[in-house]
């Protein structure tokens, strides 16, 4: 089901959570909300489940205008940030409850519940735990059970809220690739929230980020990778260098011999993967020092400082591989070049 | 005399502290000791003197004294109180926990310190206020005169105090309950399709159902075992508005001390069964 949401906003008292959002969300897509915390994600969220209405704005969930329907009626699947299982039923007893909860002639005979309860379980792979309660379950179980639920009324919307925040980093790896798996499989609409970029990179087809209550980007995971629309979205998406040309950046770009590619604007924002780092042969003159570094796994990340004018930043990040590195066989101390193979830039 | 915390959980009731920080012997014992004996001397002393005194004249006697005419209305009367208080109080419990936990609206915080009024005042006071309101010299006095309605020095004001004195006792149980729990799983049913009324029965009633069990339990003793607001406003007439602790009062004014100690094992008999009641789920909730 397509979802479109018309010029929403949200006050909370004099805070505004949600400032005049336009967003149309194609049919069968797994989207990111992406943001800081408090940029409204959530509310926004909650606001096209119906658990919050909206001060201004209509949604519509296949074209319907369903802004004044209430949660129950809307059809969609909602999963809790802590998962809100019911406590005093049983894994299957919590699965059952949309089905059981539904009017006498919709609702499917006992043994329809049963198979469809246990079916959704097996897609879980939790139908072994059917018969404990919620506090015998570890997180990234309570978690698919959570999932298991909301999916049993066959939700056209499925609605995530922080999904993996409350899991440990193992689990949640496994769980963001299980996800990407289900809604391959299931091919519903589906929106989570998250505050991590690297999770909705991952995991999401794609990605809306969300500051101070306003849409400021959406698009695939790579465009807003690779061409962030603004310095907000260039900063939040993944670690990057800003040179400030109107500061010292500028000398110290002009005296390091660095050549800025295609300048468009006054700010550069430089990913530490775009630079470039050699052994210094000119020594005393070199644009940087290597400070230190560390291991990210595959890759280096390299601390450099800065010699001579110091600009909006005394540090400079890049990043390459492992083995790379080890070639170029440098030293905490040693002089390097620089270069910068592709900049953002903004105003 | 008011309970306003939350239950004992008696699975930790110990808290456990390092060997190195434990107190010198002497200190443990000695407080174990005072703890020990000022119990047995200010609670299980007296009470097996309720019981000692009740049965003084031997079983017979305190047989015959529980059969009397009066002590029988006073037994009806009592129960009568706490049928008509304790329903009305667990609904208003309930209705205001749900309010205070779960709206937002103007004068909330001013509701919240008015449920525990009731604690606050002198049961005595209470009962006056209804004789204010409802007595011959009240406000509605005459207005209830000309009608022939008796509130004061009848059955409806000893309801009524009751009624007063008795409601925090649900409310005050379930407010922290559902405070604490939050709201996420009823939000979780509602999604799923379920009505507010369902939500309510299948979602939030089973997850206070022990909470709300002990409330109504204290909320039962105390509405039983009344004596002040009651007093004011019953008039002692014998065999009519004489509730049990009001009789136990009565029977001892008239130096019939097997009387008085024989209704008075009733109201003894019924705080220990409140008592185990009130352990077993304490019991119940810390298992749940």
């Amino acid at each position: 089901m397509s979802i479109l949401l018309s010029d929403i906003s949200k006050n909370f008292g004099a805070f505004s959570a949600l400032n005049h959002i336009n967003l149309e969300i194609p049919e069968g897509e797994l989207v990111a909300l992406l943001g800081p915390s408090g940029c409204g994600k959530t509310t926004l969220l909650r606001i096209i489940a119906g658990l919050e209405r909206a001060d201004q704005g209509r949604v519509l969930l296949s074209g319907e205008d369903k802004t004044h329907q209430d949660v129950s009626e809307r059809g969609i699947g909602f999963v809790f940030q802590h998962y809100a299982l019911f406590r005093h039923m049983t894994v299957f007893e919590n699965v059952a409850f949309g089905l059981r909860v539904k009017p006498r002639r919709e609702r499917p005979s006992d043994a329809a519940i049963s198979q469809k309860v246990h079916a959704l379980l097996d897609l879980v792979q939790l139908d072994w735990l059917h018969d404990r309660y919620p506090d015998q379950l570890s997180g990234g179980q309570r978690q698919r059970i959570a999932l298991a639920r909301a999916l049993a009324v066959e939700p056209s919307v499925l609605l995530l809220d922080e999904p993996f925040g409350a899991l440990d980093a193992s689990v949640r790896k496994d769980l963001r690739q299980w996800l990407r798996n289900l809604h391959h499989d299931l091919n519903v609409t589906s929106i989570f929230v998250t505050h991590d970029q690297e999770e909705a990179m991952e995991v999401a087809s794609q990605v809306v980020v969300l500051n101070h209550g306003q849409i400021e980007q959406q698009g695939s995971p790579s465009d807003i990778y690779d061409h962030p629309a603004n310095a907000f979205v260039s900063r939040f998406i993944g670690q990057t260098n800003v040179f400030d040309l109107e500061q010292h950046d500028s000398d110290w770009l002009r005296t390091a011999g660095i050549l800025t590619p295609d300048q468009q604007g006054k700010i550069a924002h430089v990913r530490p993967h775009d630079i470039i780092i050699e052994k210094s042969s000119n020594g005393a003159d070199a644009p940087a020092t290597l400070k230190d570094w560390q291991h990210l796994g595959a890759l280096i990340r390299l601390e450099l400082v800065k010699n001579g004018a110091n600009g909006s930043a005394a540090h400079v990040f890049a990043e390459m591989p492992n083995d790379q590195f080890k070639d170029l066989q440098l030293n905490r101390g040693d002089k390097v070049d620089l270069k910068i193979r592709q900049a953002h830039w903004f105003h | 005399m008011s309970n306003t915390s939350l239950p004992i959980n008696p699975a930790k009731l110990l808290v456990q502290q390092p060997q190195a920080l434990q107190d010198p012997r002497w200190v443990r014992w000695g407080l174990i000791f005072i703890a020990i004996s000022f119990i047995s001397l200010f609670i299980c002393l007296p009470l097996l003197l309720v019981m000692f005194q009740a049965f003084s004249k031997g079983v017979e006697a305190y047989w015959s004294a529980l059969s009397q005419a009066d002590t029988l209305a006073a037994i009806k009367l009592t129960l009568l109180v706490a049928l008509v208080t304790v329903p009305l109080n667990t609904v208003f419990g309930v209705a205001a926990a749900w309010a205070i936990t779960r709206f937002d609206f103007v004068g909330k915080s001013l509701l919240t310190t008015l449920i525990d009024l009731p604690f606050s005042v002198s049961p005595v006071i209470s009962g006056f206020i209804f004789v204010l309101l409802f007595g011959a010299e009240g406000w509605f006095g005459d207005w209830l005169m000309a009608n022939d309605i008796k509130i004061i020095f009848a059955v409806p004001g000893i309801i009524l105090a009751t009624l007063f004195i008795t409601f925090p006792f649900v409310a005050r149980q379930l407010i922290p309950l559902m405070q604490e729990m939050g709201n996420q799983e009823e939000e979780a049913a509602l999604s799923l399709g379920a009505s507010g009324w369902k939500t309510f029965w299948a979602v939030t009633l089973p997850n206070i159902k022990w909470a709300l069990l002990y409330g109504v339990l204290l909320c039962n003793a105390r509405a039983m075992g009344e004596f002040g607001a009651v007093s004011v406003v019953s008039g002692h007439i014998r065999g009519l508005t004489n509730t049990l602790p009001l009789h136990v009062e009565v029977n001892y004014n008239d130096y019939d001390v097997v009387g008085a100690f024989a209704s008075a094992s009733i109201l003894a008999g019924l705080a220990i069964v409140t008592l185990i009641l009130k352990t077993a789920l304490e019991w119940k909730q810390a298992n749940r």
